[in-house]
Formats: structure tokens, sequence, C-alpha cells
């Protein structure tokens, strides 16, 4: 009761891990530890959800709904009829520096 | 080995073909220089930012940046476009020769940019390319902080631009060590949330809230006289200042319980103060209590709540669940106690108190 922080979205898978230790450099807070074959989820209740261990694991061992929470911002994307899940993470006022960023000068989504 | 001077503006391509995508290239821009030292302007720079003064003016130009005298086998780190981030790691670097590859992060910090995914690997790569890195150095790996990793994904960059990303230091104050190495310990890696940290977020915080928090005191003050401004602004320095200060040593896990706690700590010498006035009938005295009580307690957990965007630590699964959790009781709390502060507020006027 009162601890709304002990469940998160990691997931690792094991048996997919190449033992590179990305992971390990990447968490701020120690989620995953140097294994003998693979790395160990050892602090899953510390996960943030930053997403930093997925994007970098290359071989997709770890899933995670990355995002950053911030009541803030969330309360608000709700109030605006938006998603909670995907509204910007700090500020959020369209005319602030969290305003959609440009679009990078480079048309790979386009294809 | 001297560095390789990058291209200037006079034999630009227009286009850059990398891995399929095609960079529509302007201006390649000159290297730039930069040293460690940090002058009184810089200074007063991160004191308005710490400030929320023009929020979105603390940024330096993005681009390659020559610290010292590199050379081709200099190393070189990634950084945001924010004043505080890139001078937090030019000042770290000091006495070391080096190059600094700034991203264009709109001016937001690195760990926030990484959230949003302006300090991402589209972006890295587009600086890669647009400074023309891979002819200045020789070797073919940047240095990133860990905490931007949320936003990049090194197989890709290195899919698209051949360098390696290799991760620092949480803290920048911990290069010196790290670039001897180019190992980073344990200790490094974790981000932690000391009471420096936390309490130089305070004062944005409440700067933050400063004009509604204006507004309703003087509308109290008027109404009701100085100490239901006084709680006014007692609710919101509690959650603006005390709370961050506090945080790890208020009990309960939630942000907004701890805030409840705090806000109900907080009340109730305005509740007792309310409860004893003497020229006021006993109902009125029950009511501008149960006021404080519903009020001050709201508006502390609220504000509380607010500052999960803030800490180093918070899951958005977790900030998701306090929000269903917590706040339709703090509306509640809040609406009651604005409907009993609406009736004190009547019959004042009307002179039945």
């Amino acid at each position: 009761m009162f601890d709304s922080y002990t469940e998160t979205t990691l997931h690792y898978y094991p048996d997919r891990c190449i033992n590179c230790k990305r992971c390990t450099q990447v968490c701020p807070h120690g989620v995953f530890d140097a294994g003998d074959s693979s790395v160990v989820l050892s602090h899953p209740e510390a996960c943030m959800e930053c997403g930093a261990c997925a994007l970098n694991c290359p071989v997709q061992a770890i899933e995670v709904q990355s995002g950053v929470g911030c009541a803030w911002a969330m309360i608000g994307a709700a109030l605006r009829g938006k998603d909670m899940d995907t509204e910007c993470s700090c500020g959020g006022e369209d005319s602030t520096c969290c305003a959609t960023p440009q679009k990078p000068e480079c048309n790979c989504g386009e294809k | 080995m001297e560095p390789k001077q990058p291209c200037t503006c006079s034999c630009t391509p227009t286009e850059q073909s990398i891995e399929g995508c095609t960079y529509n290239v302007k201006t390649v821009p000159a290297i730039l220089k930069t040293t460690s030292t940090l002058t009184f302007a810089n200074s007063l720079d991160h004191f308005l930012a710490r400030w929320g003064w023009n929020r979105c003016g603390h940024r330096v130009d993005p681009g390659l940046y020559q610290l010292g005298e590199p050379t081709s086998d200099s190393p070189v780190f990634a950084s945001a476009n924010y004043t505080l981030s890139f001078d937090a790691l030019r000042s770290a670097l000091n006495g070391t020769d080096a190059w600094i590859l700034v991203l264009d992060t709109k001016g937001i910090n690195v760990w926030c940019a990484a959230g949003k995914g302006t300090f991402g690997t589209d972006e890295l790569v587009r600086m890669i390319h647009l400074t023309d890195l891979p002819a200045i150095v020789s070797h073919r790996k940047i240095i990133v902080p860990q905490l931007g990793a949320s936003g990049i994904s090194w197989p890709e960059v290195m899919r698209k631009s051949k360098f390696l990303v290799e991760y620092g230091p949480v803290r920048a104050s911990d290069l010196p060590q790290y670039v001897k190495t180019h190992t980073a310990t344990p200790e490094m890696r974790r981000v932690e949330f000391p009471f420096k940290d936390r309490i130089v977020l305070t004062p944005v915080e409440f700067v933050h809230l400063a004009i509604p928090l204006f507004l309703v005191t003087a509308f109290l003050w008027f109404l009701a006289g100085p100490v239901p401004a006084l709680a006014a602004i007692s609710a919101v320095i509690a959650g603006t200042v005390i709370f961050p200060a506090l945080l790890p040593f208020i009990p309960t896990h939630d942000f907004s319980t701890k805030g409840l706690l705090l806000g109900g700590f907080v009340a109730v010498p305005f509740a007792v103060s309310f409860a004893t006035v003497p020229a006021i009938p006993y109902w009125a005295n029950a009511l501008a209590a149960v006021t404080a009580l519903l009020l001050i307690p709201a508006v502390t957990a609220y504000i509380a709540l607010n500052f999960t965007g803030c800490t180093t630590f918070t899951s958005r699964t977790g900030v998701k669940k306090e929000i269903f959790r917590y706040v339709p009781a703090m509306v509640v709390m809040a609406g009651l106690g604005i409907m009993t502060g609406i009736i004190l507020g009547v019959s004042r006027l009307l002179g039945v108190i």
C-alpha cells in the first residue's frame, strides 16, 4: 500500500542475451548485473522505464514501454484530451522548447 | 597528425546520402572553439536557468567544438546544446584536448532530450556527418553521456555512421577519472538524487506557481485576512520547497501520500488557529478549520505529485498509477474545501460572521 512503483513494463529474455553487458552500462539504477553467460535482472523494481537498456540491446533481449514518469505532463495531456502515454515528457506548452521538435532534414522516415 | 579541416560553406554539398537517407545539408558549420573556463556570464546564465528565466534561451550553437588543441586522435564527446549540459562537460574536461559534438536538442538537457528523442540516434548521426567528423578524427569512437542512452541506439549509430558509441559516466565530474581508463565504476553508472540536486530544482518549481499564488494570496488577504493568505503561501512552499528538501525522509513511498502527510502537517496549525478565533460563531470556527484541513493537503499533495517529473527514478507506470489512485481524492478534497471556503466568504460578505 502507498507504493505505486512495484510494477513496471520491463521484460527480459535471458535466452536471447549475448552478454554484451551494454544494459549494465546504460541503466542508471543498476537493474541489471553482470552474469556468467548472460546478464542478470537483479533489481527490476528499480526500473524507471527510461528505455535505455532496450534501445541499446543489439538482440532485443529486453522490452520495455519507455516513457518519462512526469505527472505534470501526463495530467496536462489528459486534460487536453491527448494520450497520457505519448505526450511530451517535459514542459508541454506548444510554445516552449517542448513543442514538437522540428523534423530533421532527413527523409528516412518517408521511405 | 593534424586534424583535417572540415568542409566550409564555399564547398558545401547541398545533399549528403547516408545509408540511403538523403540529408539536406545547407551549411557545414566551421569548427567552434571553447575552453574549460566558466565565466561570470556563464554562472549568471546558470543562475537564471535555475530560476526558469527565459526557459528556452539557455542554448549554445550546435556543432563541433574544439577544446584545447585536439588532434585527429583526440576523444570526441557528445553533448546537448543546453548551456548547463555543455558547460558541465567542458569544465569537467579541464586539461583535456578533445572534440565536443553538440547536438541540437532545442535547449533541453541531455536526459530530458533523450527521453524526448531530440538527443537521439538520428540527431547524433546527422551531426556526425554535418560536421564532417569522419574526416576530422582518425578513430571511430564517440563518448556519449550515459543519461543520453535512452535516446541513442548504439547499434543504429554504428550502422549509420560507423562510429562506436561509448557510454561515459552519469556525472560530468567523473569524466577526468573516466578518460584515464575509459571504464566507469558501478558508482559512476548510478544516478542519485541527493539534497543538493533536489534543492537546486526548487526555485523553478516555485516560480511556476508564483503568479497564481500571488493572485490567490491577494484574494484571500482582502477577503479573509492575513492568516488565510499565509496558509496559501505555506501550502505552496511546502509543495515546492520543503517537499523536495525532505523527500527521502517523509514516510510512505508514493509522492501523493507524502504530499498529503506534509500538507496535513502544515495545515494543523492553521486549523487550530481558525478553530480558536473568538469573534466568530462555533460553526464558522469548525468550517474554517475543515477548510484548511481539506485544501492545504490537497494543494501540497498535487504539487508533490508533479515533482515526479523532476526526479531521477519515477517510472511512467508508477506515476500513472499514482494519478489514477490519488488525483480523484485530491479533487474531492479541494472541491469540498473550496465549497466550505465559499460558504465562509459569502457569510462574511453578508455579515453573518
